[in-house]
This record gives structure tokens, C-alpha cells and sequence, in this order.
């Protein structure tokens, strides 16, 4: 059925859906029973711009916070598959460690990290986002360091490729596509968990604390459009991760 | 080219196998993949290796490549235990699969072996043009292998095997994937690849008229253990056209080699 629709619907649609909810919203808002904290679209798009130049100041914050997380996080996982696709032991030692961080609670250790780099740093809340961001890249990338296909390591083989050689040009380039899907999945994970960790305290800035300051304030309109400022952080990063993905898959394993 | 009665020195043999033999360990016991293969391949010879599955013609083909160890007996190429000779670079080697590396262009994957070698870039992409030239595609060396059809491809992984200037070729089943109409045209170019460049060929493939068509001589195997059972010499000459598909030479062997295939026994007076 998704064959025959052309072009201009795929577009058009989604767009359509917005502008109804945005509508439908709208009347709710004006003629409804609508909670206080429920502003209109409009007003919240008021605030939006009126507010920028402070809400991009936080934006910048937690985007920055959320980019070294998702940065050191995908390092560390590279390094740590790595070493688990050369040697069984160390995978041995490395699964139920990040099995075990998997399925930590960001949200559980949050107020603990950041109660323990003190009011002032950012660190634990970069700290929250780099966990948050190893998972799915060390999953993805050590699945893909496995997935040489015979033909290729017989190849290099009888070519007597030296242990480096074979890494350099058959088990990264096969791996990379794999980098570049956990790295999606990762961008998203930092983002929020970078955001989240602003809630459980440090230092009085970033997207996360504003909206919990205004909305106890009674801002509606000011939290909610910094709502807006933290989707846009975590569309940028999709964007990005997604572009860089696509580039990287137009070579991959046939 | 084969001569049984005058000895060859060992050094002019590309391939010399004594009572080689390859057992695999499995849950259900060991499996006796090959069993006392004795073969001597000349350097510049053509010889097949054919058989049912299971015969162990692509297990002798990977011991000669060193892609696995024999478990008895003597191998050596070129006079070298088959680990020093992978390690010189002597053969070069073809797939069924083409096994070309799809984020490399066909020009880099036939540069591949050289690349590995550190071979300087001004000499890799002389070597490249030579061989895209040699393979018929040099319209295509800066494309990606998802561009090209199945025997294009096929034809940059014997460009690749090539590349580093081999004495031997060893191709396991290269063409076995293509379509009967690019499979004959493809043996064409290869007799004449082969001839051009003067190396030894041993070829694993289970078409009784490719293996008639292509070689000098035709090693018959059979499976329950894999084993050597029959060796017929073409003697069809040095050029291969497609008018030789036609000739009642080319049939009589096609023949041959099928009852020793099924095992029909003929007796023949060129055996070895």
C-alpha cells in the first residue's frame, strides 16, 4: 500500500497530523477545561522567541553534556569491544559487567554521582550520559567485529595479512555500519540521560533544570518551550548519527 | 606440457603432495576428509580437481593454500612447505564467492594483495591497469563491486589473484556461480589468462566439460574418503577455442572423464 503513494504525501501527511493536533490543541486550550499548565501552542511559541537567547544558553549546556557523554561513552565501548572481539577471556569478563550496567537505572545513580562531583560540575551529569551511550555502542560494535565473512578472512589469509593488516582492512570497515547504528541509538540515550541527570541536581543550568524550575514556578508557557529547546538537542543528534549512518551503509557487506 | 616418463625436478613442480591426508575431529568422531593424495601439478601445468561433494577437492585445494593444515603426509609448493609459500606470495587464489571487499573500488580490491605487501602506489596502479586491461575492465576500475554483474566481479577476483605476479593459481570453483553463457566465455579468457602469464592452474570444479575444456589434466576424486581415483590427460594442445567445444577429441574425454566419474571402470593407457 506504501508503494503507491506518491511523493508529496510522505511529506504532506505527517505534516497534516501536526497541524491537526496543533488545532485541536489550540480549541482545547481556548474553549476547553484545560489545565493551567497546558498553555496554547501559540504561547508557547511566543515564549520560545522572546526566550531564545536563554534557552539556547541551556541548550548549549546540556548539548555539550550530552556531546562528551555520547563521545567518551562510544570511545570507551569502542576500546572495550575491541578487546573483548580479540580475546574470549576478557569477553568472558566484560559481558555480565555490561549486562549488569544495562540495566542500571540511570535515573537510580544520578542523584549519587552528582551529590559526588559537587554542585558546581558538570561531571556527573557527563558521567550519567557516557554510561547511557557506552551500552549500545559496545553491543553493536562487538556484534559487528564478528561479522567477517569467511570468504573475506580465507582471503586475507592466503594474501598472508598480518594479524594489523587484517583488522585495518577487513574487520573495521565490516564493523563500522554496526558503529554507526549503536551510535544512533546512543545519541538519543545521551541526550536524555543528560537531560534527566539535571533534575536530580548540579549546578543551576541546562535544559532539564529550567523546565523543572519554571514549572514549579507556574512558567507554563517558559517550561514547555524549553521542552521545544530539548527536542530540537535530541533532533540534532539523531539527524547527525542517522546522516553519518546512511553515508557509512551505501558501501556495507553485501 | 605433462610428461610421465621423464621425472620433473622438484623445484619445477608448482604442486608436489605425498601420501597427504586431512582428518577433521567432529562431535560424531573423526571424518576422514582425504586420504593418501598423491599429485604432482608442473609449474604451467593445468590441472583439475574433479568429484562429487564430499570428495575432498576443496579440502586439497585449501591444504595446498595452507588455509588448513594437512593432518598427514607431504605438501610443497614450489619446493617450500605450503606455509612459507602462502607467506611468498606463490599463488594466488579465487573463490566461488568473489569475495571482493564492497566499500573498496575494483581497482582497490585488485590492489588488495599488493597493498598488503607495501607495495608503493605509483606500482600498484601501473599493476592495476595492467590487469583491468588483462580482465577486460578497465572501464571499471573506479567503480564499487555492488555495480557490476556476477562475472564482472568474478573477473576483478581473478584480476586480484593475479596482482602480486603468482606462479600458481588456485581456483575453487570460480565460475560455478554464473550463468552457463558467462561460464564459457569466462574459461575462454581463463585459458588465455593462463597461458598469457605462463602460471600453474589447479582448478576445483564439478563440470566434467569445464575441467575438459580448461585443463591438461583432469584429477578424478571420489568421496567415502576423499581419495584420488583416476587421472585422464586431454591432450587437446595448447589452444583452447570455442571450436574445440566441438571436436570429437573433446568429447572422447568428456566421456573419459564421466565413467571414471561413475566409476565405469575404462582402462586407459595414459594414466599415471
Amino acid at each position: 500500500m506504501t508503494s503507491t503513494l506518491p511523493g508529496w504525501v510522505r511529506f504532506a501527511a505527517p505534516i497534516g497530523v501536526g497541524l491537526l493536533i496543533v488545532v485541536a490543541w489550540t480549541l482545547y486550550v481556548e474553549f476547553g477545561d484545560a489545565p493551567r499548565m497546558l498553555p496554547s501552542p501559540a504561547a508557547i511559541g511566543n515564549e520560545f522567541v522572546l526566550r531564545w537567547d536563554i534557552i539556547w544558553d541551556d541548550m548549549l549546556i546540556t548539548g555539550t553534556n550530552a556531546l562528551i557523554g555520547l563521545t567518551v561513552g562510544s570511545v570507551l565501548a569502542v576500546i572495550f569491544a575491541g578487546l573483548a572481539a580479540a580475546a574470549r577471556p576478557i569477553d568472558g569478563m566484560l559481558a555480565p559487567l555490561v549486562a549488569m550496567l544495562a540495566v542500571v537505572p540511570i535515573v537510580a545513580i544520578t542523584p549519587i554521582l552528582n551529590t559526588m562531583f559537587g554542585a558546581s560540575s558538570q561531571f556527573g551529569r557527563q558521567a550519567v550520559a557516557t554510561i547511557a551511550a557506552f551500552i549500545p555502542v559496545f553491543v553493536n560494535v562487538l556484534r559487528g567485529l564478528r561479522q567477517t565473512r569467511p570468504v573475506h578472512r580465507d582471503l586475507l589469509r592466503a594474501s598472508a595479512a598480518t594479524g594489523s593488516q587484517t583488522f585495518r582492512f577487513l574487520t573495521l570497515p565490516t564493523a563500522l555500519p554496526y558503529l554507526m547504528t549503536g551510535l544512533r541509538i546512543a545519541s538519543s540515550l545521551a541526550v536524555i540521560a543528560a537531560l534527566v541527570a539535571e533534575y536530580f541536581g548540579g549546578p543551576s543550568d541546562g535544559i532539564g533544570t529550567s523546565i523543572a524550575t519554571y514549572a514549579k514556578s507556574g512558567r507554563a508557557a517558559l517550561a514547555w518551550a524549553y521542552v521545544v529547546g530539548g527536542i530540537l538537542i535530541g533532533l540534532a543528534f539523531f539527524l547527525v548519527t542517522s546522516l553519518l549512518e546512511r553515508l557509512v551503509a551505501r558501501r556495507s557487506p553485501v | 606440457m605433462t610428461t610421465a616418463t621423464t621425472p620433473i625436478p622438484v623445484t619445477d613442480l608448482a604442486v608436489k603432495a605425498s601420501g597427504v591426508g586431512k582428518i577433521f575431529p567432529t562431535k560424531a568422531g573423526e571424518v576422514t576428509a582425504l586420504t593418501d593424495v598423491e599429485l604432482e601439478v608442473a609449474a604451467g601445468e593445468f590441472v583439475s580437481l574433479i568429484g562429487p561433494s564430499g570428495c575432498g577437492k576443496s579440502t586439497l585445494l585449501r591444504l595446498i593454500a595452507d588455509l588448513d593444515q594437512a593432518t598427514s603426509g607431504e605438501l610443497t609448493i614450489f619446493g617450500k612447505p605450503a606455509r612459507r609459500a602462502r607467506i611468498d606470495q606463490d599463488y594466488g587464489i579465487a573463490f566461488q564467492q568473489s569475495g571482493l571487499l564492497p566499500w573498496r573500488t575494483v581497482g582497490d580490491n585488485i590492489a588488495l594483495p599488493l597493498e598488503l605487501h607495501r607495495v608503493g602506489k605509483a606500482a600498484r596502479a601501473a599493476r592495476v591497469a595492467e590487469l583491468t586491461e588483462l580482465v577486460g575492465l578497465t572501464e571499471f576500475a573506479d567503480r564499487y563491486p555492488d555495480q557490476l554483474s556476477g562475472g564482472m566481479q568474478q573477473r576483478v577476483a581473478i584480476a586480484r589473484s593475479l596482482a602480486a605476479r603468482p606462479k600458481l593459481l588456485l581456483m575453487d570453483e570460480p565460475f560455478g556461480a554464473l550463468d552457463e553463457m558467462t561460464r564459457e566465455y569466462l574459461q575462454g579468457e581463463l585459458t588465455r589468462i593462463a597461458a598469457e602469464t605462463g602460471a600453474a592452474v589447479v582448478f576445483v570444479t564439478h563440470s566434467i566439460p569445464e575441467a575438459v575444456f580448461l585443463s591438461d589434466r583432469v584429477v578424478v576424486m571420489s568421496p567415502r574418503p576423499g581419495r584420488i581415483t583416476d587421472v585422464i590427460v586431454t591432450e587437446l594442445g595448447d589452444v583452447r577455442d570455442e571450436s574445440l567445444r566441438e571436436t570429437p577429441a573433446y568429447f572422447e574425454k568428456v566421456t573419459a572423464v564421466r565413467e571414471a566419474l561413475h566409476g565405469t571402470k575404462v582402462e586407459r593407457a595414459n594414466e599415471r
